[in-house]
């Protein structure tokens, strides 16, 4: 009697938005604390952490994933107007963008082309299917117009919204030690390098770690790869053949 | 109040940047117009509302929380992943680590000899 009541109220509350919501949040908490707690270690990112920590509930309580989006889309939702909120830092620093804009557009031109072109060619190299390699295309733009883009260019957009996220992440671990090696030590070239090729966990990461002036530059570059890349790629992609 | 103002007008400049998308077929997604179109905004305005700044400055501190329930899709395609999982970690390791590479490196080299620093 006890038992079947307990069950009546955990199959409510699995198909109920309450219990995704409720988890994300926690998993995102727990994941910053265990980050801080290592020091605050760009290797494990809170991110990636949080995404584990829920991929794991999700399959031990066997809630599918369609349900989970269900509550955790208001969260998803909210990219839509943080990604405009993007203008405000973006305004703030008007001037120094203005000064730099040749070395922007430089910059931003030799990185995407340097992204793709990569992608393309080592996933072709390393043996992937075509499905993946098209998926992995878009992978350093922010992940709403990378699903797009893949869509349009025949890969997977949930394939290629995840795997945005795991450049995200490999970016930010990588980052910091590529700019010691190169020794680059101006945080507007950091952050809009972080931008271009981590898009919002890169920009994520700069305002955090490097200041509101990094992570407006951080903000532009993955808006101008965004809007460039969504053109340019699937040109790109006819290129390699594929 | 200013942030149900500050949200409004961020949810406007989105809602007219899919309206742009959709009327002349664009390959950009709807935000990103948005953000455009505020920017024009704000240099137009020549100052950032107080209740825009306190919304969109907020929103932009949890920036990474929102892209959590995106990256728990990657469990649908866990048998794909696992298919082409070293090809993909090392496509996405190289290509990554060339891509910071180049970029910073172009960028700080034009920025020094413009003596912008």
């Amino acid at each position: 009697m006890e038992a079947s009541a307990l069950d009546e109220l955990w199959v409510y509350l699995s198909g109920n938005p309450l219990v995704s919501l409720l988890v994300t949040l926690l998993a995102f908490a727990l994941a910053v604390r265990i980050n801080r707690w290592l020091g605050g270690t760009p290797l494990l990112h809170a991110v990636t952490l949080s995404i584990a920590l829920i991929i794991t509930f999700l399959l031990l309580t066997g809630i599918d994933y369609a349900t989970y989006f269900e509550g955790a889309q208001f969260i998803h939702f909210l990219l839509g107007p943080a990604t405009v909120a993007l203008a405000i830092p973006l305004y703030d620093h008007r001037e120094r963008v203005r000064q730099l804009l040749v070395p922007l557009l430089a910059a931003c031109g030799a990185g995407i082309v340097t992204a793709v072109a990569s992608t393309l060619g080592l996933a072709l190299l390393f043996g992937a299917s075509p499905q993946t390699v098209l998926s992995l295309a878009p992978r350093s733009v922010t992940s709403p117009i990378a699903m797009g883009v893949a869509e349009q260019i025949g890969g997977i957009p949930s394939l290629a919204a995840g795997l945005v996220l795991i450049t995200g992440s490999i970016g930010c671990a990588l980052g910091p030690f590529i700019f010691r090696m190169l020794g680059v030590r101006d945080p507007v070239v950091q952050g809009f390098t972080m931008g271009l090729a981590a898009h919002g966990f890169g920009t994520a990461q700069a305002f955090a770690k490097l200041g509101a002036m990094a992570g407006a530059f951080s903000g532009l570059a993955m808006g101008l790869t965004g809007l460039v890349t969504a053109f340019l790629l699937p040109a790109l992609v006819a290129l390699f053949g594929l | 109040m200013p942030l149900i103002l500050g949200m409004s007008l961020l949810l406007g400049c989105q809602f007219a940047g899919e309206l742009l998308a959709r009327l002349l077929g664009l390959p950009i997604p709807g935000p990103v117009i948005g953000m455009v179109i505020l920017l024009v905004g704000l240099t137009i305005r020549g100052k950032v509302p107080k209740s825009l700044r306190t919304t969109g400055e907020g929103l932009l501190r949890y920036l990474t929380l929102l892209f959590v329930p995106a990256g728990v899709g990657l469990m649908v395609h866990g048998r794909l992943i696992a298919n082409d999982g070293v090809a993909i970690a090392a496509t996405l390791v190289l290509s990554t680590a060339l891509t910071l590479a180049v970029t910073a490196w172009v960028m700080s080299s034009l920025a020094t000899r413009r003596g912008g620093r």
